[in-house]
């Protein structure tokens, strides 16, 4: 894999709009004035489709292209913002002119001398996953899928499954001089089935991705192992007692269940909120906020997964970074603008859903090292608690702390035993402390399928999330059964 | 500072001509491409958006958008495609596209456009346009003011995210082969303010908003900035609860969140996939009986009020819940023939759901549950639609004696949406109006609430 994204970016995103360096530097000239100190462009073209099926037919399909340029003049902690769908010369210095107006006319642009390509990393190819299988074969791939489930019992009644697949080329443009670019496949595959049994309905759900082609879903059965997989955790729901109300230790399996990180200190350690001191984590860095068999990163490096990008949003190459090593907080997740001041470097953090929305810190794959203990041993240590092995989404107030995330799959553990399924409940906690809290961490590190979208002020990205097994010596459960 | 000012209007005569000739275009190249039918909608906004924090100026964005999504059919197969570049040649490939993959999907008995005696004949102002340029001066301005205004109440609100004002104006045009073309200008402002408020206990946010078609209708600053504050200050101290069972009261901008839980629950494509838990509830008891929830989509200038649906559909004020009974389901025309009824105008969505005020405020409210759950903030998405089973993460106060005892968190409330909509046992009269469902608060007789 030795294709450079930048070229395969300019080929795409400048020359057809006829900008070149020339073009470049007056847009950034046209930003750097005054007192700012800081402005980019970011330029990008993707095409997405999507492909449905429910009651056994690819009923609907759909395809669209999204492009424009999104321009940015930051001066201290002010930020001007401006975008134009048309990739031309005048609507951009336009934008420009808007963007920059935060601050007095004044001193004269500061360009740079030339630009230098920002080189990124290669996690993945720069595939066009929507010509990677003909339309023929994706209604097929899920007309298969479909009937897969239904092959696993009769109690499945409905079965929905979709397809989904963009191709996005970016382009950053920094007034630092760095130039770089990225070539980002990103395909998803989601089955939802309901089953029904003396009158009861319950659901299950799986899927998965990541930065490839649809060949992914073709290998080893992937497709059809996610059809199974619906429908054993929705007949495992058929059978499933009132969830316990309360506080108690609960034991989370491999895996998906890592939302955990996300949202209990994931979000709490992004830049902008411990900046602005509105994180509950806000100056705690050097202190203790988990056990010590703890260490999370974030990992934006981890080829083709979901969460993983060769550079990020404001063109700085991607790392792993360290946020908790054995129970002491390490760092925070940062993108230039807080980076800068806060007086530490960017992390490769920065995203933005799209040229239209200004970059913020954001996860890319957030993760929990693996610790010692055999799973087995962790699920005998629970005399009564709960195992929880599947989840929804999650959610975080980030000043209180508090988060939750609710269980769609999760069973009773009496005297060291797994027994009863038991109803999907949302799981309460504090952020700061619930890791202090964990006693056990599990030998069996899992990332999740590549399925995670985070939501921040209104923009989603792709994220993944991975854990080992781990326990939670008391979490409150929320359940109905007091 | 240069005053920054935003292009005249989008909406103006000018604007609509030029977009439904982009709809005419667009039908038009379908048909030659040789669909039986095909319907599109355009759409062209733009506004300014911006942050005053700890009295500075943070972000200022202008936003410009469009777009074109176009659906085709050939007989009973169907597919669509959408862009954001209006030129011929991009219009012309995304029917392509569209047509493309209709050539793959399957035949649908139930796909079309909306039938066309359904299709709206007069379309009434709902008085929704206002165009308002404050300039960025001024808009700057008033997002200070109402940040100040939270700052100055009480030094414990240490700290803040910002006074936001925002203003949008957008144009809509959708039409199909059946000959409809509607037109539709919208405008939307409004002031926010979110504060953090902090003691020895810890820090804690909360925020409060003002919406407005037209901005006279926007709350001041200072009204905005004050709630903000107070919302914020009176979480200090917060503290958990036991496990327990006990009454639920929602505040009113949160018990919106509970119908739009039944909406989801009856709306068509829940119930064609058997992916609800009210399934052939039409004509049952759903609700406690004394509750009635309507529809009103031609008040004027509210948030959710439209002549038309997405598919051009009339929309007409109807009982969705009449003395707690369910009267029918909401519906757009592929739904409606699946389950062999008729469309009920609610493609895209329901227009300003409305449950049908009671005559106390929340004090009195508070006095009727006498001891339970004032729940102020929830957090998660803990709720199944296939069994109706709720279970979410809460904030609010314990209430005993009909009087706010202290504020409490990290706890989760949990119950059956069926037995809840069963068990209301009374709605406020503080009518929270700000968005597409309109509620007063509302008492749920009793749910758990898990804790310590």
């Amino acid at each position: 894999m030795n294709t450079n994204m930048l070229t395969l970016a300019r080929k795409s995103l400048l020359e057809p709009a006829g900008l070149g360096e020339t073009e470049l530097m007056r847009l950034i000239g046209q930003l750097m004035s005054g007192s700012v100190d800081y402005a980019d462009l970011y330029f990008q073209y993707s095409r997405h489709e999507s492909w449905s099926l429910e009651e056994g037919k690819v009923k609907s399909g759909s395809h669209s292209i999204e492009q424009g340029v999104g321009v940015r003049a930051c001066a201290g902690e002010k930020t001007g913002f401006a975008y134009s769908d048309e990739i031309v010369l005048p609507a951009l210095l336009e934008a420009a002119g808007a963007a920059r107006a935060i601050v007095q006319q004044g001193a004269p642009a500061r360009v740079p001398v030339a630009f230098r390509g920002e080189v990124g990393r290669q996690l993945y190819r720069p595939d066009d996953p929507l010509a990677s299988l003909p339309d023929e074969a994706k209604v097929k791939l899920l007309e298969r899928v479909e009937q897969e489930a239904r092959a696993q019992d009769p109690r499945v009644k409905q079965v929905m499954a979709s397809l989904a697949s963009t191709h996005e080329v970016v382009l950053v443009v920094r007034s630092d001089g760095v130039i770089a670019g990225d070539v980002r496949p990103l395909v998803r595959l989601s089955v939802t089935v309901i089953v029904e049994s003396n009158g009861r309905r319950e659901q299950g759900s799986s899927g998965g991705g990541g930065r490839f082609t649809y060949d992914y879903f073709s290998h080893a059965d992937q497709a059809l192992s996610y059809a199974r997989e619906a429908v054993r955790q929705a007949l495992v729901n058929l059978d499933a007692v009132e969830a316990p109300a309360g506080t108690m230790p609960v034991v989370l399996g491999p895996g998906w269940p890592g939302i955990l990180l996300h949202e209990a200190i994931g979000h709490g350690l992004e830049g902008d909120f411990n900046r602005k001191g509105t994180s509950a984590f806000a100056g705690k860095l050097g202190q203790r906020v988990a056990s010590e068999q703890c260490t999370v990163v974030d990992d934006g490096t981890i080829p083709d997964r979901r969460g993983s990008l060769n550079v990020d949003d404001e063109g700085t190459t991607t790392q792993k970074t360290v946020l908790i090593e054995n129970g002491i907080l390490k760092g925070y997740m940062q993108d230039t603008l807080n980076a800068r001041l806060m007086g530490v470097a960017p992390t490769g953090n920065g995203r933005r859903e799209s040229y239209a929305h200004l970059p913020m810190p954001r996860m890319t794959n957030t993760y929990m090292l693996a610790g010692k203990y055999d799973p087995g041993e962790i699920i005998a240590s629970v005399e009564r608690g709960l195992y929880a092995v599947n989840f929804g989404g999650g959610q975080v107030d980030i000043t209180s702390g508090k988060f939750v995330f609710s269980a769609s799959e999760a069973y009773l553990i009496e005297n060291g035993k797994i027994t009863r399924p038991v109803k999907g409940a949302t799981l309460i906690g504090n952020g700061p402390d619930v890791l202090t809290r964990v006693s056990m961490v599990g030998n069996d590190l899992q990332l999740d399928p590549g399925v995670g979208t985070c939501g921040k002020e209104g923009q989603s990205v792709p994220v993944g999330v991975g854990q080992p097994t781990l326990k939670i010596d008391s979490l409150t459960v929320g359940g109905t059964q007091g | 500072m240069s005053a920054l000012v935003t292009s005249p209007v989008v909406a103006d005569k000018e604007a609509r001509a030029r977009l439904s000739a982009v709809v005419e275009y667009v039908l038009a190249e379908a048909r030659k491409s040789g669909a039986s039918a095909a319907e599109a909608g355009v759409n062209t906004s733009q506004g300014l958006s911006l942050t005053v924090r700890l009295g500075e100026i943070e972000t200022v964005e202008h936003t410009r958008d469009k777009g074109m999504g176009v659906t085709v059919y050939f007989g009973q197969r169907t597919a669509s495609a959408s862009t954001t570049d209006f030129s011929e040649q991009a219009l012309r490939e995304t029917v392509r596209a569209a047509c493309t993959i209709a050539r793959y999907t399957a035949e649908d008995d139930c796909a079309g456009l909306a039938d066309p005696e359904r299709l709206a004949k007069n379309i009434p102002d709902l008085d929704l346009h206002h165009p308002w340029n404050p300039g960025t001066e001024r808009a700057i301005e008033l997002a200070r003011a109402a940040e100040s205004a939270a700052r100055g109440l009480d030094k414990r609100i240490t700290n803040s995210e910002g006074g936001s004002l925002s203003t949008h104006e957008g144009l809509e045009v959708y039409g199909n082969t059946h000959g409809f073309l509607g037109a539709v200008a919208a405008t939307r402002h409004s002031l926010s303010v979110s504060v953090i408020a902090q003691d020895d206990s810890g820090m804690q946010r909360d925020y409060w908003y003002t919406v407005a078609r037209a901005a006279a209708g926007l709350e001041s600053p200072e009204k905005v900035g004050l709630e903000a504050a107070r919302r914020s200050l009176r979480r200090l101290g917060s503290r958990k609860l036991s496990t327990r069972d006990c009454p639920v009261l929602y505040e009113a901008p949160l018990a919106s969140s509970l119908l739009s839980h039944l909406v989801s629950a009856v709306r068509g494509s829940s119930l064609y996939r058997q992916a609800s838990f009210l399934l052939d509830s039409i004509g049952k008891p759903v609700f406690a009986d004394f509750v009635r929830i309507h529809e009103q989509p031609h008040l004027k200038g509210a948030q959710g009020s439209a002549a038309f649906d997405s598919e051009g559909v009339v929309t007409k004020p109807r009982d969705l819940i009449r003395d707690g009974i369910l009267q029918g389901y909401v519906l757009d025309s592929y739904s409606a023939r699946k389950l062999k009824m008729a469309t009920t105008g609610n493609a895209g969505g329901v227009h300003n759901l409305t449950i049908e005020p009671g005559k106390d405020d929340l004090a009195a409210l508070l006095k009727r549950m006498h001891t339970g759950l004032l729940v102020t903030e929830l957090i998660g998405f803990g709720v199944n639609m296939v069994t109706g089973d709720y279970s979410r993460g809460a904030a609010g106060f314990w209430v005993e004696n009909g009087e706010i005892q202290y504020p409490v968190e990290e706890i989760t409330i949990a119950g059956n949406l069926k037995d809840m909509f069963r068990h209301v046992a009374a709605v406020g009269s503080d009518v929270d109006t700000r968005g597409n469902i309109r509620s007063g608060s509302i008492l749920i007789e009793s749910m758990t609430v898990a804790g310590s």
